[in-house]
Formats: C-alpha cells, sequence, structure tokens
C-alpha cells in the first residue's frame, strides 16, 4: 500500500501546498494514519534562498534545550546559522512528540569547493551522534514536513497551506516491516533529493552497505531512507547520467541486454557490474524531486530542479503520469489527479522500470 | 421509479455503496443507477446479483470495480483504477477508457471489455468451470505479464487505437507466465521470447475464431465501431497463447515421482 503523489509546474508557478494536502487526503486509502508527509520545492523564496534550510525533529521532552544545543554545536562547526525558528504548527492536531525546528544556515567559505559534501556530513553527524534530533530535510529553498497521522491532520498541523511551491511530493504512509514514527515517515530527503516512495526495499540490506560504505548513514529506519542516499551518490558524487542511474536502481534484464547494439550492452553490464549494491530489489514506485546540476544521458546538464517517478521492473506498484499545460503529475492513482486537476491533456501509465522525467520548461 | 441518479462528489466509497444498497433496497424494480461525479470510490458493485440491472459511471472509479459481481452490467465513462472485475462471478463491466493494473483479477464468469489499454498482470488467475468461462476483451495493449497464473477463460487483445486502426506489433513481455488453463488470443505476431514460462504458441484453428468471434462482435456493438473495423478485426492473423501442459509445473518439487 502507501500512496504518493507528486507534481512540478514547468514554467515554475507557484502552488499552495493545500493543492498537494487535497489529492494526498483523496489516497488515505493507501495509507492507515501512521504517516504522512510532504515536501515543498521553492517555499523559501525570499531572504533565505540561498541557504541550506535544515528542517530537524528534536525530542519534545525535558531535554529539548540541550539537544538542540548539541544540534547547533554540529552545525556551528562548519558555518553559520543566519536564522533559526519553530517551525509554525496548529495545536490540537496531532501529539507533537517532536518540536519541529528549522534552521536557515551557510556554510563557511572554507569549505566553499565541497560545500554539499559538508552538509552530507553534518545531516549524518546529527542523525547518528545527537540523541533526539533527526534532520529531516537539508536542501535550499525547499522543505520537508512530516510526522504520524493521516493527510489531513499532518497538512493542517504543518499548515502546508500557507507555503507555496512549484513543485510538491506527498505521501500516505502504510507502515509495513518498521514502526511507524515521524522520522519514518515520507519523504526522505538529503540536499535537493526527496523520495516518496510505495513498497518495500527487500535489498535494504545490501543498499545500506554499500552506502555506508561511503560515508552515509542509515538512522532513520526505513528502507527509503537509502534511496535518497543512493540517488545522492550516484548523481551528485559519482556524476552517473540520471537516465542511467536510474537504470542502476532498477537495471535491464540480462535477457533485454543480450539483446541490446554492442555500445549499449556494454554500458549496460557495466552500470549492473559497478552498482550492483545500488539495485532495488523488491516492489517499489517512487517519485522523486532533484536538485540542479542533473546531468542527461544525452549530454545536457538540467540546471533546474526536476522530478521523476521510477517503477520497479516488473511493476508490482502502481504509477501514473499525467500532464496539463505546464503541469506533470505522478501519483498511484489516477482520481488523485483528478481530484485537483480534472481535465488532463494526458493520462498514461509509465513502462516498468522506465523513469519518468519532468523538466522544467526553459 | 426505474432509473435512480446518484452524486457521488466528494463521497466516501462506503457511503456510495451504501447508498446503491439502499436504492436496490427501495427500489426492487430499479433497472439503472447513474452514478455522478465518481472520483476514486472503490468497491462500486461490490456482490450485487440483480441481473438487469444496470450501472452507469460517470468519472473514475477506484480499484476492485464490480468485486464479486454476479450479474449486473456496468458501464464507465472514463479510465478505471486497478483490478476492475476481481472475482467477479456472472456480469459485464464495459469501460470506456482504459483500466490499471490487474483487471479481470481472478474472474471466474462474466465478461470485461476495455476500450483502451490495461495494466500488468491483467487476467491474473483467471479460471474457469464447466459453463463460466470468464472473458476479458482489451481494444488496445496490454502491459507485461498478461494472463499470468492463468487457469481458464478467454483473453482477447484487439490491438487497435481508438480510431480503430492498427497498433503495430503487441509490446507485452512475459505473456502468460504460469498459464495452465484457458487462453490468450492476440491480434498479429507474437514472438516466442515475449512469452512467460509455461506459455505456448499454438495453432489458431477455425474454431478458436468461432469462440472469440461473438466476443469480438460484443466488442465492436459496445463500443459503436464500423463493420469495415469488425471485419478486419475478425479476418486478422491471430496469435493463440495456451499453456504448454495442463500442469507445467508439476515436477517442480517432484522431480522424481513423476
Amino acid at each position: 500500500m502507501c500512496g504518493i503523489i507528486g507534481f512540478m509546474s514547468r514554467k515554475k508557478r507557484m502552488i499552495k501546498g493545500d493543492k498537494v494536502a487535497i489529492a494526498l487526503d483523496s489516497l488515505k486509502e493507501r495509507g492507515n494514519g501512521k504517516g504522512s508527509g510532504y515536501v515543498g520545492y521553492g517555499i523559501y523564496p525570499k531572504k533565505y534562498k540561498d541557504c541550506y534550510a535544515f528542517h530537524v525533529l528534536i525530542d519534545n521532552s525535558p531535554k529539548f534545550e540541550k539537544i538542540k544545543a548539541e544540534v547547533e554545536k554540529v552545525l556551528e562547526q562548519y558555518g553559520t546559522i543566519i536564522k533559526d525558528e519553530e517551525i509554525p504548527t496548529e495545536d490540537g492536531i496531532i501529539e507533537k512528540v517532536h518540536i519541529p525546528w528549522r534552521y536557515f544556515y551557510e556554510v563557511d567559505e572554507k569549505y566553499a569547493d565541497k560545500e554539499e559534501d559538508v552538509v552530507v556530513d553534518i545531516v549524518m553527524e546529527i542523525n547518528d551522534r545527537v540523541d533526539g534530533a533527526f534532520v529531516i530535510s537539508s536542501g535550499k529553498d525547499l522543505g520537508v514536513f512530516k510526522a504520524v497521522g493521516w493527510p489531513n491532520e499532518v497538512a493542517e498541523f504543518f499548515r502546508i497551506d500557507k507555503y507555496e511551491g512549484y513543485m510538491w511530493l506527498g505521501h500516505a504512509r502504510y507502515p509495513t516491516n518498521t514502526k511507524a514514527w515521524w522520522g519514518g515517515a515520507h519523504p526522505f530527503n538529503l540536499l535537493n533529493w526527496s523520495v516518496v516512495h510505495n513498497g518495500e526495499i527487500t535489498s535494504y540490506g545490501t543498499n545500506r552497505r554499500f552506502v555506508e560504505m561511503f560515508g552515509y548513514k542509515c538512522r532513520l529506519l526505513t528502507d527509503t531512507e537509502v534511496v535518497a542516499y543512493i540517488l545522492d551518490l550516484l548523481m551528485r558524487k559519482h556524476r552517473v547520467p540520471v537516465e542511467y542511474a536510474l537504470s542502476a536502481l532498477a537495471p535491464r534484464f540480462w535477457g533485454e541486454i543480450d539483446k541490446m547494439p554492442e555500445e549499449e550492452k556494454e554500458l549496460h553490464t557495466a552500470i549492473r557490474l559497478t552498482y550492483g549494491g545500488a539495485m532495488l530489489n523488491g516492489p517499489f514506485a517512487i517519485a522523486v524531486g532533484t536538485p540542479h546540476g542533473l546531468i542527461f544521458m544525452n549530454g545536457d546538464i538540467e540546471e533546474d530542479t526536476t522530478m521523476f517517478g521510477l517503477t520497479d521492473r516488473i511493476k508490482l506498484r502502481p504509477l501514473i503520469a499525467a500532464e496539463k499545460d505546464d503541469m506533470v503529475f505522478v501519483s498511484s492513482e489516477e482520481s488523485a489527479i483528478r481530484k485537483i486537476c480534472p481535465d488532463l491533456d494526458r493520462v498514461w501509465m509509465p513502462d516498468a522500470g522506465m523513469p519518468v522525467i519532468a523538466r522544467p520548461w526553459k | 421509479m426505474e432509473e435512480v441518479v446518484i452524486d457521488a462528489k466528494d463521497m466516501h466509497y462506503k457511503e456510495l455503496n451504501e447508498k446503491i444498497h439502499e436504492v436496490l433496497r427501495k427500489n426492487p424494480d430499479v433497472k439503472k443507477i447513474i452514478l455522478k461525479n465518481v472520483l476514486g470510490q472503490r468497491f462500486i458493485g461490490t456482490g450485487l446479483q440483480k441481473k438487469d440491472l444496470t450501472i452507469e459511471i460517470y468519472g473514475i472509479p477506484g480499484g476492485d470495480l464490480g468485486m464479486f459481481m454476479n450479474g449486473p452490467t456496468i458501464i464507465v465513462h472514463g479510465n478505471a483504477e486497478f483490478a476492475p472485475g476481481n472475482t467477479m462471478d456472472d456480469g459485464t463491466i464495459v469501460i470506456y477508457g482504459s483500466s490499471g493494473d490487474v483487471t479481470a483479477h481472478s474472474m471466474r464468469g462474466g465478461k470485461v471489455f476495455v476500450r483502451g489499454d490495461v495494466g500488468y498482470r491483467s487476467g491474473i488467475h483467471m479460471k474457469a468451470y464447466k459453463d463460466k468461462i470468464p472473458v476479458l476483451v482489451i481494444g488496445g495493449r496490454a502491459k507485461d505479464f498478461l494472463g499470468e497464473y492463468m487457469a481458464g477463460g478467454i483473453i482477447i487483445v484487439l490491438n487497435i487505437d481508438e480510431k480503430g486502426n492498427d497498433l503495430g506489433k503487441v509490446k507485452g513481455r512475459m505473456i502468460g507466465t504460469g498459464i495452465h488453463g484457458g487462453a490468450i488470443y492476440i491480434r498479429g505476431d507474437v514472438d516466442r521470447d515475449q512469452l512467460g514460462v509455461a506459455a505456448d504458441i499454438k495453432e489458431f484453428t477455425k474454431e478458436d475464431l468461432e469462440k472469440i468471434k461473438p466476443y469480438i462482435e460484443e466488442f465492436c456493438k459496445w463500443f459503436n465501431l464500423s463493420e469495415d473495423v469488425k471485419n478486419r478485426l475478425l479476418n486478422s492473423k491471430w496469435t493463440k497463447i495456451a499453456p504448454i501442459s495442463k500442469r507445467p509445473f508439476g515436477k517442480l518439487y517432484t522431480p522424481d515421482l513423476m
């Protein structure tokens, strides 16, 4: 189960967060109220656009101030907190077991050549070492809002309708293998990568060992976390073009590779051999928000944020894509898309294991 | 009152299905229920037994449309989500758009007509018993694993677009994986490497054509296709896919005993 919805305006038109909440609410049957979440891209367009926006969940306990100080100690090691505040929430909707806090942050100039690596290190350090604090998003001009609750409850709790973004992803969770807690709700984010996922990564152990060799630490007790780190590793660190990177996640079958023209055969064999640890086994449908600097197979470099959807190779989870004017949608069900956009220009079911990539118009 | 209209806008599926049952309880003579503004409501028509009832749906019904249904006709003016006709016993489902994965899942009787395409694993586990032979007719194309673990019934793929033109060679892979009963008829050529384990390409005989003809004619009637298109469909090259044997996996665990 689990329900996913994602949409982006290719014109980068700003869309209020209540749209994603309405669509996600219509998918609530796919979840069980034990986790819902949203990510909005373009939500901090003014003063803090160029700052890293850290959204951090801090235990709502007597130790709160102490934990917060620990988080700040880590942050201050590598740069400057420009502004910090509690993320505004509505009282009386869900039990506030964590206090969501945000930091707008600049990395010290001396790390200018490896700024993003430093941010990854900060996230890993806080998640690994600071008891009672978890970074749930760390990108620029975006933010993740997630908690245990139904889609409408989490949307109201975080006042999602007060934010505007040009791309949104939402997820209604039905936890099956791991516990329901705020940090385990989707989306999972690192830098500007955000992943929502329906299904299960049965290869989690293998994938986790693979990314941990490169310094990532899986601490959020949900399989999907590892997908965000794999994407960061393959596409940002190793600069693998997006179509090939996704083919590492959902590789072509050997039988298909055998039939490819020589050059392609060599390439897909190399992907399978090099990135065997990145292959996702098990049923999945994912929607992903990506950062700028995405490289495409044809050699183009995308300077803009993109969104893509991908399923496992034998299509054990649903994914529907649709278009209307400048809008591109992906979702578990067509009805969720039509809930917020009744008349669509095109609706289609993407082929299993083949990505749908939405790019902004130039 | 023979015709009743229900506006399903923003209605939960439970409420909508209760309303349908209430209508049938209060008006045993009702012949037609029209559902307007349907959007994602699941289980519409589940278990209904009234043979002379037609439910017309405007919008996108949710998953498991007509599940366990035994008799009525459901007409969908739009697309359908996953598993329409799930374990249906008798009756007819007509979908003017396309439908999602596992269309006609475990069907045991009745007919499902889809004008557009169907998703992955359509016709999975269809079965037949004596005169109960479920039929799935697909106007466009099917995604991979068509007729997976099929144990009986008939699947027909017409392979035409919305104007009735040929769509070209079918693309699906793993067709009939684990099939051990029934038959899949695909208009046009299918390569052997598009078949799954246990499926085989068999000779398409005159008897096969006689068998599928009435369903193709019914499809053309439902969707108002011309005589020309109908004749072209009937006079095309067909590929019949059927099980290699009745028990393709009989020796899987006990090769020495058989």
